[in-house]
């Protein structure tokens, strides 16, 4: 059964946060730099991607702890792996291998449970999170026309990161985190052109980040546009995560859901951060919340982003099977209205 | 087939359907055909390219047309760098993109910068079906729309025939090869210049004409796009006539199925004000009509040299030199608001305050405006115009101002006035006109807007500390409202002036009913124009303890007059009206069966239909414009105004019809019905799911001339012992489907010009729909008179037969009644008319009614009832008698 298959019977739970989780190892450098880059020159803590090289024992059982909890879907750990956000740690070179064996770590986990329980597959998904750059805003203040990155370093980039991502095994590609279209459309691209050097396609999510209460993303688009600029790409879902909690974030996903011709996915923050960023709502709150979601029927692909973890998605899980997946009106990739 | 929209996107997004209106794309930041762009490039000046970026998007461009193709300029980088730009700038990207280039590299520059989803213009099969492919699928894998000209290997194409072979073959090869939807194709068939002289040149707008339409016919869900400029090159120099070709041209291509155009709108003239003789000899050339269109129309254009349509004011640009206090006044007095934000920030830089702009300069040009108001030199729509420019002004100061508020305390002297439409009650247009009136003569205006419950007025009047209160209503059950609110006042212990006003208010019911209520000043305000100095009567310190005494006195006066005249004209007794009913001999009356029975819904009606039947003299009367229609557009004294206010009322009706802004539904039924005394009943038992219905009526109770009946509605029923098998009909019908969108967009932009125009326009077309429906029954649905042959005069001077009387209204004054013909006729869900707790219809834009059919069924009014009436209309309709006195108070003539 594929993924598409999957989402016509039912909502499919996405696991939640893994920066969370890992946090909970509480690593130091030396777990972080291993044996391999114990010599490297820069600073390596905090790089949470490395850790799928260098402690990937941590991560399969991240993972595992999740597919337990009850998710579908487990992204893998590549949520900065591209040449762009690696160049913070001058490991720029290991991209693509990062991205391959973070794939197959993942794939080692939801075989086991596919294994386990035939008729109900779960999928590995690439995750491409959005880069430290934006292609549309100019980090100088005094130079609106000045651009960090370019489309094409970014397509480049993000082309490394989708190859090593399939040729890892993954089942789906997830453009995330979105708080720039434009560097969405590179990726969008560069996936689009990788497939057809490859002569081989697989489906492509796309999640975007309303950013505060304006409900627009970071470089100003409303839920309405963004949703025009990612349409011409073949993708199968579009949704929201990040930055707001389930209950802030419902409207804008709401007016998503009313116009989207393609399925619907949503992963919303454990809350607000509070005054030390940590997020507090727990599996009880935010599933009150989330459950909102799934009575609205507004949702086909359900899970967490910061601050969640496996209790989350347990509740999330739980609730969800009693719902049907939300009705998706397919008009060949144009806005219904 | 109805094909998907075509979907842009900047900041915000942008759809086009197939009903949409049409499209505009700014042409100015193009360097090859604006020198003032290409020199602001060439210069490095960005800053001056953006604000030429920005004045397209506020003059209305909804996609922005982006050219570098110079030889002395690096095309691709400049694009780039403007494009980065925009970007930067949310008043801009907020819509699509047009990258438009002959070059492939700059149009993937350009792509290269786009977030949003924008349109590429454009790509041609000139060098090849392969590079075309190549072309093409680059630009959907980056997500644009695109514009493909009518260009193939063997070049342009001149003839209709070729127009349609390239745009046939590309459409084909874009959908079935390339991959893209219909929609996300835009057509451009060439528009090439007429009136060369060239034979050749003679059939060029017409084939661009039949192309447009061969492609909205033949290739399904393609765009037709054109750059209209072109159109008129060989007048160069003589921009009358430009304009007047590019509007005729405009308004066929449109009318052929071009939707989306590259226009400057500077250089268009409205199509109605092109003289005829002109306008005559353009489409003379465009349509190719006669031998000797070329040489009729170049022999026309030297009259027209070295003129412009455009308004002397907005081309004569010699007041642009005078002080900044001057311009201030000019943009207030003459209602021009394309400079008054730079004006304000001179203004602001000068005085070093935005409130010492405000009170200075700007309150010194509204004053002006308000001396010329005042003596009857400025009308009110031009007042209405000058105070969107001051409220452009104010906006564009807020900002500064409250960095200036917070750092000093220091709060304006304004006096402040609350206004409110009371709850149950939705219409607001003359309220709005009080607003604007007020807020030009240096009043601040806090607007409650409709339906504003008692409790809410009187918080938010304390909560702003306001100067006094004005309440507005148009339905008689709003007046008791405010008999409330005055309550209310009284207990709270307010002393605030409280200002009355609305079409159903009057000097009489405010004395006799409100007056006693509040100790406060409370006055009748008879129309806008007072409102300013009674007002300022009733606020300003030193006079208002006298205005108040004085007004009171009247008011006590007037209630003593309106006793004395009251004991002196007697009712008669309900019975003795009953028995003097108007004589209808039933026994020789046929009445004529409607072709249906139960109800009929029109679900959308032409409102180009519609327009053929507005009444327009009330248009004019809620302007404060006096006189009748047609007349009033040549009277001596208000002709001017009356005119422009007449052709703003039409080009906005065409924007209504095009876009499709507003959508007039409207429901009829017809009912076997027999009166029982002063009830009609309806006999349903043959209607499936038709419920049992009662209409309860009131009958005249004044004393009456002899031969003189005192009459009910229910006369005109055959009745129960007739033993003829009549009928009654009902309606109701309404224009103000969308009216909140079309608002919404005005309001953003400050203005109450729009939004009091929009409203009166669809009130208009309430009415009109209401007139064309009553017809229709005559001859159509009921087809009790299908002879008839009436001009709209004689419809609106009523000559017809039978009436179609409206609940709330004199001939039948209890709203409550509403509510049955409401849920007779589904109303709500069929034509989303809702009805308020005071039984006010919203949309205000909405008409609901009775229609009678006999021939001696007439208008009257009730007026004043008596005790005796009313409780034997409370026990029909099975409520309490105070019920009936409180919904009927207006009339109730005993104490």
């Amino acid at each position: 059964m594929n993924l598409e298959h999957a989402l016509q019977e039912r909502i499919l739970i996405l696991d939640g946060a893994m920066g969370t989780m890992i946090q909970r190892y509480k690593l130091k450098e030396a777990d972080f730099r291993g044996e391999r880059f114990k010599d490297h020159p820069d600073d390596l803590q905090g790089n949470n991607d490395l850790l799928s090289l260098t402690r990937p024992d941590i991560i399969k059982a991240i993972h595992e702890e999740y597919l337990e909890a009850g998710a579908d879907l487990v992204e893998t750990n590549t949520f900065s792996g591209t040449s762009v956000a690696q160049a913070d740690y001058g490991l720029e070179s290991v991209v693509y291998e990062l991205n391959k064996r973070s794939a197959e770590i993942a794939k080692e986990a939801t075989t086991k449970y596919t294994k386990k329980n035939p008729d109900r597959p779960r999928f590995v998904i690439g995750s491409m999170g959005p880069t430290n750059k934006t292609a549309s805003i100019s980090p100088e203040v005094t130079d609106p026309a000045f651009r960090a990155i370019t489309f094409d370093e970014l397509a480049a980039a993000y082309k490394e990161q989708a190859r090593g991502l399939m040729d890892g095994g993954a089942d789906a590609l997830l453009v995330e985190t979105i708080f720039d279209t434009l560097n969405a459309k590179a990726a969008l691209f560069a996936i689009q052109e990788l497939f057809e050097e490859r002569g081989e396609k697989i489906p492509i999510l796309v999640s975007g980040t309303i950013t505060d209460a304006s409900g627009r993303t970071l470089s100003g688009q409303t839920v309405e546009a963004f949703l025009i600029s990612v349409s011409h790409a073949p993708i199968l879902s579009v949704g929201f995560n990040c930055a707001l909690g389930a209950r802030q974030l419902k409207p804008y996903l709401k007016n998503l859901s009313d116009r989207s011709p393609f399925y619907i996915s949503a992963y919303p923050n454990a809350g607000l951060p509070n005054e030390f960023g940590e997020y507090d709502e727990g599996p009880d709150e935010m599933g009150g919340q989330v459950k909102e979601y799934l009575e609205d029927g507004l949702v086909n692909i359900l899970g967490g982003c910061c601050g969640t973890t496996p209790d989350h998605i347990k509740r999330m899980a739980e609730m969800a099977q009693h719902y049907k997946p939300r009705k998706v009106k397919r008009t060949e990739g144009v806005l219904v209205r | 087939m109805k094909t998907l929209p075509l979907t842009l996107s900047g900041l915000e997004p942008l759809i086009i359907t197939e009903d949409s209106n049409f499209v505009n794309v700014g042409e100015r930041t193009n360097v090859t055909g604006s020198k003032r762009f290409l020199n602001t490039i060439k210069n490095k000046d960005y800053d001056q390219a953006l604000k030429i970026a920005l004045d397209q998007v506020q003059g209305g461009a909804q996609i922005l047309d982006v050219n570098m193709d110079e030889g002395m300029l690096d095309s691709a980088q400049e694009m780039t760098h403007f494009l980065n730009l925009i970007a930067s700038e949310p008043d801009i990207a907020k819509i699509p993109i047009m990258i438009d280039s002959s070059k492939w590299e700059v149009i993937l520059a350009g792509l290269k910068c786009l977030q949003g989803k924008g349109v590429v213009n454009s790509i041609s099969l000139k060098d090849g079906e392969e590079e075309f492919l190549r072309r093409a699928k680059t630009v959907r894998r980056f997500g644009a729309a695109v514009i493909c000209m009518a260009f193939d290997e063997d070049g342009q194409a001149d003839t209709l025939n070729r127009r349609k072979e390239i745009c046939g073959r590309a459409y084909k090869l874009l959908t079935k090869e390339a991959g893209f939807h219909p929609s996300d194709i835009i057509l451009d068939p060439n528009i090439f210049p007429v009136a060369t002289g060239m034979e050749e040149h003679r059939r060029n707008a017409l084939d661009f004409f039949k192309a447009a339409r061969w492609i909205r016919e033949n290739l399904p869900g393609a765009h037709v796009i054109g750059g209209v400029s072109n159109v008129s090159f060989s007048f160069r120099g003589n921009n009358r006539v430009r304009e007047a070709i590019h509007s005729a041209f405009l308004y066929h291509a449109i009318e052929h199925g071009m939707d989306m155009g590259i226009v400057n709108p500077t250089q268009l003239e409205v199509y109605d004000d092109i003289p005829e003789e002109l306008l005559t000899r353009v489409e003379d050339v465009l349509f190719d009509r006669r031998e000797d269109a070329t040489e009729r129309l170049l022999e026309l254009a030297e009259e027209y040299k070295g003129e412009s349509s455009a308004s002397k004011d907005r081309t004569d640009l010699e007041w642009r030199s005078r002080t900044v206090e001057e311009r201030i006044k000019h943009s207030l007095v003459k209602g021009i608001n394309e400079f008054v934000e730079e004006d304000a920030e001179e203004a602001r830089q000068k005085y070093g305050s935005p409130l010492q702009v405000i009170e200075g300069p700007l309150m010194d040009g509204m004053n002006v405006v308000g001396d010329l108001f005042g003596s009857g030199k400025m009308f009110l729509p031009q007042v209405v115009k000058s105070a969107r420019v001051m409220k452009q002004a104010v906006a564009y100061l807020t900002p500064y101002l409250e960095q200036e508020k917070a750092d000093n305390l220091d709060t304006s002297e304004q006096p402040k006035v609350l206004l409110a439409t009371v709850k149950g009650d939705v219409h607001d247009i003359g309220k709005n006109i009080v607003s604007v009136v007020l807020a030009c003569n240096n009043y601040q205006v806090v607007d409650l807007g409709v339906m504003v419950p008692a409790d809410k007025i009187l918080d938010e009047a304390e909560k702003h500390k306001v100067d006094a209160i004005g309440l507005s209503g148009l339905i008689t059950p709003s007046l008791d409202e405010m008999i409330y609110v005055a309550r209310e006042m009284k207990k709270r212990k307010m002393e605030l002036p409280l200002l009355i006003g609305g079409a159903t208010t009057s000097r009489l019911h405010t004395a006799v009913k409100i007056d006693p209520e509040y100790e406060g000043s409370i006055i009748h305000v008879l129309d806008a124009s007072r409102a300013v100095t009674m007002a300022g009567d009733v606020i300003n310190p030193k006079k208002k303890e006298g205005i108040r005494k004085q007004i009171k006195q009247e008011y006590v006066d007037l209630r003593e007059q309106h006793e004395s005249r009251q004991t002196a004209k007697k009712l008669i007794t309900f019975e003795e009206a009953r028995a003097n009913k108007i004589s209808i001999d039933w026994d020789d009356y046929e009445p004529v069966q409607p072709s249906f029975l139960g109800n009929k819904v029109f679900d959308d009606y032409p409102i180009s239909e519609l327009r053929n039947y507005i009444d327009w003299s009330p248009f004019f009367r809620t302007w404060m414009l006096t006189g009748k229609y047609p007349d009033i557009l040549n009277d001596e004294e208000v002709g001017e105004q009356a005119t422009a206010l007449f052709h703003d009322a039409q080009s906005l009706i065409d924007r209504i019809i095009k876009g499709n802004l507003l959508k007039a539904k409207g429901v009829i039924g017809f009912y076997p019905a027999m009166s029982y005394g002063d009830d009609i009943r309806l006999i349903t038992d043959d209607i499936e799911n038709a419920p049992d219905i009662t209409f309860h009526f009131l009958r005249q109770q004044n004393q009456k001339r002899r031969g003189q009946p005192n009459s009910s509605l229910a006369d005109f029923i055959a009745p129960h012992d007739s033993g003829i098998k009549d009928h009654m009909g009902f309606f109701a019908v309404t224009a103000g489907i969308g009216i909140e969108e079309l608002i919404k967009e005005f309001e953003a932009k400050h203005d109450d010009y729009n939004i009091i125009l929009v409203k009166a326009v669809a009130d208009r077309l309430a009415e009109a729909f209401a007139e064309r429906m009553h017809e229709r029954v005559r001859k159509e649905f009921w087809g009790y008179s299908n002879e008839e042959t009436f001009t709209n005069e004689d419809l609106i001077a009523e000559k017809y037969s039978g009436i179609r009387p409206a609940p709330g209204y004199p001939a039948c004054p209890d709203h409550t009644e509403k509510r049955t013909l409401f849920d007779l006729l589904n109303v709500e869900d069929e034509v989303q008319i809702e009805l308020t707790e005071s039984f006010a219809m919203y949309p205000a834009s909405s008409v609901s009614g009775f229609y009678f059919s006999h021939p001696q069924s007439r208008y009257f009014r009730v007026g004043g009832i008596g005790e005796d009436q009313v409780a034997d209309y409370a026990k029909r309709k099975s409520v309490s008698k105070e019920e009936v006195e409180k919904w009927l108070s207006s009339i109730i003539d005993y104490q």
